[in-house]
Parts: C-alpha cells; structure tokens; sequence
C-alpha cells in the first residue's frame, strides 16, 4: 500500500534528470540572491547580543545595501540568517508564525530550545536544499541561549559563534577577545569588531553593523548601530533636461503632475 | 607554447621519449581573477587612465594597494585587468620593447607604434594567452589623446572611452550615456570632454562602482596625460 | 568555482573537454604541506612566523619542519604548501646565492632581487602548467627600505604592509590590519611579537592543520634572526561549561 502523500514532506526530486538537461541545452535555473554575510552572537553577563552586516549579493553585484539579517521569531527570540536570502526569510517567518500559535496554545513564552528544535526539524527534512544557516539568541525562563544551526539540521550551542562567509574574520576577533562575563558595552563593542572584521575583509559581507541585545523580559534592535561605509557625495549631479527620453510615438496625457525633470541625484 | 600538440604529431615521438600519461580528470587552471575595475578617457589634448587597487581573489582581498595601471614611459600609461600575474609580465614586457627601441632608434617609442607592439605582444601568446584587458593610453602624433583598447589576444580599436574589468558592465553603459550621449533625444552625439569633466566622470564611476561590484574598491589611480607628462593622482575608496 | 550558482543533486559536471591532445603535464597535487605564514612590517623591520608542522593529508606527519629560511644575507623566507617543492626551490635559491658569491665583487643579493627571482620562477612553472604548489612569503630590508612580498603558484604576486597565507588569509589577516594597517611605524618589537602570538594562538584553535610548536623570524638592520620552536599558552576554560549541541 502507498504511503499517504501527504506524509511524504520535503522536495521531490522527479524533476532532476530533466533540469538537468535543460541545463546542458544552455535553459539555466535563476540564480538565487544570497547574503554572503557575517553573523554573530555572544552570551555576555546579562543574556544574548546577535550582530550582523547589511549587505546582499548577487554574484558578484551588491542587490541591497542596507539589508535586515536580524529575523524576528517571537518577543524574546531574534535569529540572524546566512545563506539564500528566500530561504532565511521565510524559513524565521514560517518558525515565527508556529511559534506565536505555540504561545498562544501553552500560555507561556516560548522557549529558545523550542524554536531551535522546530527550526533543525524542518531544515534536516529538507536535506540542506533549504540553504539557511542560523543563529539563534533569545532569553527564556531558563536563561540564556544562543544556538547555531546548519543548513542541514545540525545544530551546536557555544558561547560565541559566527557564521557566513565572513565568519572566520568574526570568529578570530572573538577568539582573541571574549571572556566570560563580558559587560553588555564590551560585548557590543565585541560583536561590532566581529561584524567589521568580517565587513572589512570579506568581500561577500559589506555596509553597515545591525546589532540585537536580548536580556531577561527586553530586546535592544540597534539597526544601522554601526556605519562605517556612507557613500561619499557625488562630483557632480546628474539631471537630465525635459525631453530626453527617446520615444518612437507621441502622445499625450492629460497630467497635472507638475514634477518637472528626472532627478537621479539621490 | 608546444600544449596544443595534435594527436598526429602525439604519435611521432622520438623513440627514447616515453609517452604521456593523459588523465581523464579536470586540468589545473593557471589563471587566475584578481577583480578590479579600468577605465579611459580620451580628449582633445589629453587622455585619463585611471584603475581601483584592490586585489582579490575569491571573496578574500589579497591587498588593499596593487596598482593595475603601470607608467610604461613618460607619455603612456597601460591599464589592466582580470589576472594579476599576467598583467604584471605583460607590462614588463612592453616596457622592455620599448627600451629596445629606444636604444635601436635612438628615439622614444611613439604612441601608435606602442599600442601596435602590444597587440603584437599579446597576439604572440593566442594559444595561452595573457588573461588581461589592457586599456593603452598616451598622446598621438598630431598631439591628440590617444585610448586604445584590447581583448586578450590583441585585438585592437582605438576608442574615446572605455570600461574593463570587474565593473565594466556597470561602469559602461554610465559612460555611454555621459559621453556617448546614447538614446537621448537632442543630443549631437559623442561629447569631447574637458580634463575637469572627464576627472569629475572617472570618480563618480569608480565610487558607484564600489557601491556595487564586490571587487572594486580601496584605491583609486588616477592618470592624466598630456603634452607636458603623465600626472598621477591617488585616492581613497569604500574599504567594505 | 562559483557559490552562487543553484546545484541540484546528482548534477555533477563531467570533465567536458577530453580530448585526445592538450598540454604535457605532470599532475601536481600537494603530497606534505605546511599550513600558513603569518608576516607584518614593524618598526624595525619585517616579522614573520610559522609552524612546524607537516601534514600528510589529515596525518600530522612531520613534526619539526622548518618553514622559514634565509636566504642570503639580508633575506626572509617563508613558505606554505608542498615541502618537497619547497625544498627543490631552497636548492635552487642555494644555488643562486653561491653563484652570486663566487663573483666575489662585493655585492649580494638584496630582498628585491631574491623576491623577482622567486616570482619569474612560479610564473615559468605555472606557464609550463607544472607550479610550484606553495604560497612564499618574501621579507627583507633592501637599501633601508621594508620588502614584503608575496607569491604563490598561480604568481600572483603582491606587496603589503601585512600579510598571511593559507588559513591565516582568513583568519590572521583581519586581526593584523587591524591592529598593523597603517601603524607599522609605531609597533615595536614587544608589541609585533604579541599581535604575533595572538594570530598564531587563533590559527592554533581553528585551523585543524596548525599545532602548538612554531618558529617565529624577524629581519632588522642587524640583520636575519630565526628563533628555536617554542609553544603558545592557551586557554579552554571556557569547555567547561559546553553541555550537547542544544537538545
């Protein structure tokens, strides 16, 4: 007897051998915006501090500059996402989703393991094709918790992690800099070192630090904590004249926009 | 080169040679992309040359300072791009020629007859060639701004403006509407720009570029060239 | 090799060329490498350090390599990747420096000279598509000026106030143009032997191919100093409190 199709969760895999020769034919799959990034998180004295960088990619060309990694999943949880952007964004919005009916059926916060559990259930099920890779901080009633999760399920809890492709750049600030009991001003200062370690020296990470501080019962979004990279101003500007639009047929609308010519000196 | 031996001459080895063991896996790739974006400009009596310092290779900057535009001599200067190591040799080698013929002739190496040597150059390796996009800038005979531009075995065209490497497909088009004045209605076509305009365009496309190609930043050369000499100018760009 | 790019399982690409001709090579591949040089200007010159380690694959092969030479009088080299080419290029460079001596017109051979050496040969050997599988690090002080150069087997070549090869490109170099990048001038020997000892000490924790017994190596006015192995405190206090991966 088959099984039921609705248990056989995750992806198929039919399709392959015929994407397979599309692809020798020259028909290419879409290339999926990545976030080559840095993404930290520490314990310090008093709870969690996640930090990441802003910038997307696509291959070689910057997609956003001034983008959010640091997902929220529930009140006393924030998770920092690497890997494929499409993944880590609905992979915390899913998880968020679950975890605020979680509460509401128990009554209580959330626990972090909770959400760490939920999060490598569903990515192991999905084999790694699911291309996030997490941290995880948040502060529960049992205190503290910081969790790294990899794209294929497994999951490590240490007291400082980093991942992305700026993460040994990250990872050799804290090595060579974290304690235990770290004030919440040197932990901040740490992860902000860690996030510009991997902003200066990682081509795949770039713009500016966002950091999030968890403690017991509040959360410190600090977006945009750290900008070390605004774009200068431009020589010149660069405003074209009325008209310049090339067109083949004429014709008018009636209009009572006044706005007159483009400006792209924005 | 002798790589591209055929199977033909494969088989009339000299008898005490043993043949080569053929390996059926992926070969080694000598080359190598270190990034980094070059640009010229040409006008009525000058032409700029100017190329980001960056050198990377992966998501890893080797340095934040190696210039990929050399002063071949006091009135040529020669962008380059794509593969560090090549372009090195390449520049070294021009640079060579060009003393030749000084000490042959007696007399510098004109601009023309530079930018026609280099496509020689590069032609002489068209079964492994250098993997550089060299962009040539001096002043003509008739003391106008000279910009010649090459693929990476020698093909030739002397240009008014010109984009290579990294950033090459965002910095192109911002040139061909600026300079080449493309798809505008009432505009008259090519503009010759002035040292200052072309100064003001060269920066506003290596900071955009930076913005946005991964592989362009750090520093910025800059060379004018002129009847009175190369003038260089160096400046900083976005580190991240 | 591209990461962006969406693979699908079972989609491993074929050599597509396998053609019946092509170029003479001999297949490289590293037999026992050495893992990274780490090296930065300082006040009085270049300093340089290494482990001694030679790894046969996973194996911790060879426990007392030595992977910093000098090379004539007045140069520093330091070197990662395959032992056995390096020890073919230390003949070769050998050979150089008594040649050189045997002119006996007074003259040797500075930091510059040994550095273009070492570049034209991996370039003639990557050209012959039969490289040199290693990264060299070249520092020196050459008529009072600081060299520090780097060439791998690809040649590429670069000079910096800071450099590092290997894992200690991803993990050392953040951590010296940190604290080196712009101060070279002020960092005195006491401070470059602890910004030293503090990217040897991170490469240690996280580079499964360092270990804890390294040679360090400066050059100054005086000239080629390289040091006996010594080893790193570290510190794993912190395990201590690490219980499961979460579960």
């Amino acid at each position: 007897m088959a099984p039921p199709a609705d248990t056989n969760a995750g992806f198929k895999f039919d399709n392959v051998k015929r994407n397979q020769l599309l692809s020798d034919k020259g028909y290419n799959l879409p290339r999926a915006t990545k976030t080559g990034t840095t993404i930290v998180g520490i314990i310090y004295k008093d709870g969690v501090i996640l930090g990441a960088d802003t910038r997307a990619t696509n291959g070689p060309i910057v997609s956003d500059k001034n983008c959010r990694k640091i997902h929220y999943l529930a009140p006393n949880m924030y998770c920092c996402g690497a890997g494929t952007a499409a993944d880590t964004d609905s992979t915390t919005n899913m998880i968020s989703s679950q975890l605020a009916l979680h509460s509401l059926n128990t009554g209580r916060e959330a626990r972090v393991v909770t959400a760490m559990t939920m999060l490598k259930q569903y990515l192991f099920r999905y084999q790694g094709h699911v291309g996030a890779a997490l941290v995880l901080g948040g502060y529960d009633t049992s205190g503290p918790h910081l969790f790294t999760i990899h794209p294929h399920g497994s999951t490590s809890e240490l007291p400082f992690t980093t991942m992305g492709s700026g993460s040994l750049a990250a990872m050799s600030v804290f090595e060579s800099r974290w304690r235990s009991g770290l004030s919440r001003d040197e932990g901040v200062e740490l992860v902000k070192d860690a996030i510009e370690a991997g902003i200066f020296n990682d081509l795949g990470s770039g713009s500016n630090v966002d950091v999030c501080v968890i403690t017991r019962g509040n959360v410190e979004y600090l977006r945009g904590y750290s900008t070390p990279n605004e774009r200068v101003p431009k020589e010149q500007s660069y405003r074209f004249a009325r008209g310049t639009t090339e067109f083949i047929v004429p014709r008018t609308a009636p209009s009572n926009d006044e706005s007159s010519a483009m400006d792209v000196s924005a | 080169m002798d790589f591209m031996m055929h199977s033909e001459q494969q088989n009339q080895l000299e008898p005490t040679q043993a043949p080569v063991e053929r390996h059926s896996h992926n070969q080694w790739n000598p080359y190598v992309d270190n990034g980094g974006t070059s640009l010229i400009i040409a006008g009525k009596d000058f032409v700029l040359v100017a190329s980001d310092a960056r050198q990377s290779v992966g998501y890893n900057i080797n340095t934040r300072y190696d210039p990929k535009a050399y002063e071949l001599s006091n009135k040529t200067v020669l962008a380059t791009s794509v593969c560090s190591a090549d372009a090195k040799r390449l520049c070294e080698v021009l640079e060579q020629r060009a003393q030749l013929y000084y000490h042959k002739h007696e007399r510098q190496i004109s601009t023309q007859a530079l930018a026609q040597q280099l496509s020689n150059t590069l032609y002489s390796r068209r079964m492994f060639p250098y993997y550089v996009f060299p962009l040539l800038g001096g002043i003509d005979a008739e003391g106008k701004g000279a910009a010649y531009s090459y693929d990476a075995i020698g093909n030739m065209e002397r240009v008014t403006y010109k984009a290579f490497g990294s950033a090459s497909a965002l910095v192109q088009p911002f040139l061909d509407n600026q300079i080449g004045m493309k798809n505008q209605r009432g505009a008259e076509g090519e503009r010759m720009l002035t040292r200052e305009e072309a100064l003001r365009l060269a920066i506003d496309s290596f900071t955009g570029a930076a913005e946005r190609d991964i592989y362009t930043g750090d520093w910025l050369d800059i060379f004018i060239i002129d009847a009175a000499g190369v003038h260089k100018e160096t400046r900083e760009l976005k580190h991240d | 090799m591209d990461p962006i790019t969406l693979r699908l399982p079972h989609t491993v690409q074929r050599p597509q060329e396998l053609t019946s001709y092509g170029p003479t090579t001999r297949t490289t591949q590293p037999i026992v490498t050495g893992t990274s040089v780490v090296a930065f200007k300082y006040k009085d010159g270049i300093i340089m350090a290494a482990d001694c380690l030679g790894s046969y694959g996973s194996l911790a092969r060879f426990r007392n390599e030595k992977r910093l030479t000098q090379v004539g009088e007045k140069t520093l080299l330091g070197v990662s990747g395959d032992i056995s080419d390096y020890q073919y290029l230390q003949h070769k460079l050998e050979d150089m420096i008594t040649h050189e001596y045997d002119m006996d017109d007074g003259q040797s051979l500075g930091t510059k000279s040994v550095y273009k050496y070492l570049s034209n040969i991996m370039y003639g050997r990557r050209n012959k598509f039969d490289p040199l599988w290693n990264a060299y690090v070249v520092g020196g002080i050459d008529n009072g000026e600081k060299v520090l150069g780097f060439v791998d087997m690809y040649a590429t070549t670069y000079s910096s106030d800071t450099i590092a090869t290997g894992f200690g490109s991803h993990l050392a170099q953040p951590i010296l143009r940190r604290r080196v990048e712009g101060r070279t001038e002020q960092i005195t020997e006491e401070e470059a032997l602890e910004i030293l000892d503090e990217c040897m000490r991170v490469l240690f924790y996280r580079d499964c191919r360092t270990f804890n017994k390294l040679r360090r190596a400066k050059v100054t006015a005086q000239g080629v100093e390289i040091s006996e192995p010594y080893s790193l405190e570290t510190n794993w206090d912190f395990a201590e409190d690490i219980v499961g991966y979460g579960a």
